[in-house]
């Protein structure tokens, strides 16, 4: 599968996601257990996302010092209630200055 | 006067969030250039998916050399909430004919947020199509601009770019997780399933054997 073809894909599954809600019975959205499921898998694919792009590469598991102190960053200006540009910026600025410094 | 004074709030919020979070679409377009993607990639995902998490799902696993179909499935699970936002804006909206097919592709975080958030269904209306015109417009033209101008750059990670993806992440779950100690469980067990993965499958699949994380939740 070239990486056209997997935008693609995701291009017509997200849209079919989006519009299966609009246009779905209603029995469906009173079921306690798919509310339950979509509330919850979310959560742990964000959480799983950010674990293996800061500390996996190609398949191994690395304790990469500049990502490791720009995601640390991230967590301060969380904390801090800093807006959410402001903390996509801190974690860039503070990766990029660890990966200067450690050269 | 008061339908007009709850219409113009809506018309507020939508501008207010459709500009802030549009503008991390620079994220998004330098994220993907630094994965590898090209411009015109980065921008007909933007254009055509329009649901940020899925978007940076997809590059993320691209840049971390992932298999692509389990990169796509990966980034389509994120999607699925969008289905759930649909369920419940279907009946605040009621949009019909090819006004449902259009509102369809606006069902995301953003705008189900802003819709909920009115105290009548026609502040509600109003409120999703501010949001999603002003976040469609601002996101797709930062998405060219970050793309583009990451570019020019010959190595994005200088800039600390790789980091940008995973701090959106966080960034969306962090009001959940300071909420509940139930996420908190199941984000810290999602991360243990995908690191302890991940020596032993192929990059992609980590993050989807996450969901069984779900499983120890629901169970327990």
């Amino acid at each position: 599968m070239t990486l056209w073809w997997a935008i693609a894909a995701l291009c017509a599954g997200c849209y079919a996601l989006k519009l299966a809600g609009l246009a779905a019975p209603r029995k469906v959205l009173d079921h306690p257990a798919v509310r339950r499921f979509a509330e919850l898998v979310p959560v742990a694919l964000l959480a799983a996302l950010v674990a293996v792009q800061v500390f996996t590469e190609r398949g191994e598991l690395v304790l990469d010092p500049a990502r490791t102190a720009g995601l640390s960053a991230v967590v301060v200006a969380l904390l801090l209630r800093a807006p959410f540009l402001a903390v996509l910026a801190t974690g860039a600025v503070i990766t990029a200055l660890v990966r200067a410094l450690l050269g | 006067m008061e339908q007009t004074t709850h219409r113009s709030a809506a018309v507020r919020d939508g501008l207010g969030v459709g500009l802030a979070v549009g503008l991390s679409g620079v994220a998004f377009g330098a994220a993907a250039v630094t994965a590898g993607l090209s411009v015109p990639q980065a921008c007909v995902l933007s254009l055509l998916s329009f649901t940020g998490a899925s978007q940076f799902a997809l590059t993320g696993a691209v840049g971390a050399g992932g298999d692509l179909v389990a990169a796509t499935l990966g980034a389509l699970l994120l999607g699925g909430r969008n289905t759930l936002y649909g369920l419940r804006l279907a009946d605040l909206l009621r949009p019909r004919g090819p006004r449902r097919l259009l509102a369809a592709h606006g069902v995301i975080d953003e705008t189900t947020a802003v819709a909920l958030a009115q105290p009548s269904p026609e502040a509600a209306r109003t409120g999703f199509v501010v949001t999603f015109t002003t976040l469609y417009a601002t996101w797709n033209l930062t998405t060219l601009a970050g793309a583009y101008g990451t570019s020019f750059l010959g190595d994005p990670g200088l800039l600390g770019l790789d980091v940008v993806g995973p701090a959106a992440f966080l960034a969306i779950l962090w009001p959940r997780l300071a909420g509940s100690a139930e996420l908190r469980l199941l984000a810290a067990a999602a991360v243990v399933i995908a690191l302890c993965a991940t020596p032993f499958v192929a990059p992609g699949i980590p993050v989807l054997l996450s969901a069984a994380a779900v499983l120890v939740v629901l169970v327990r």
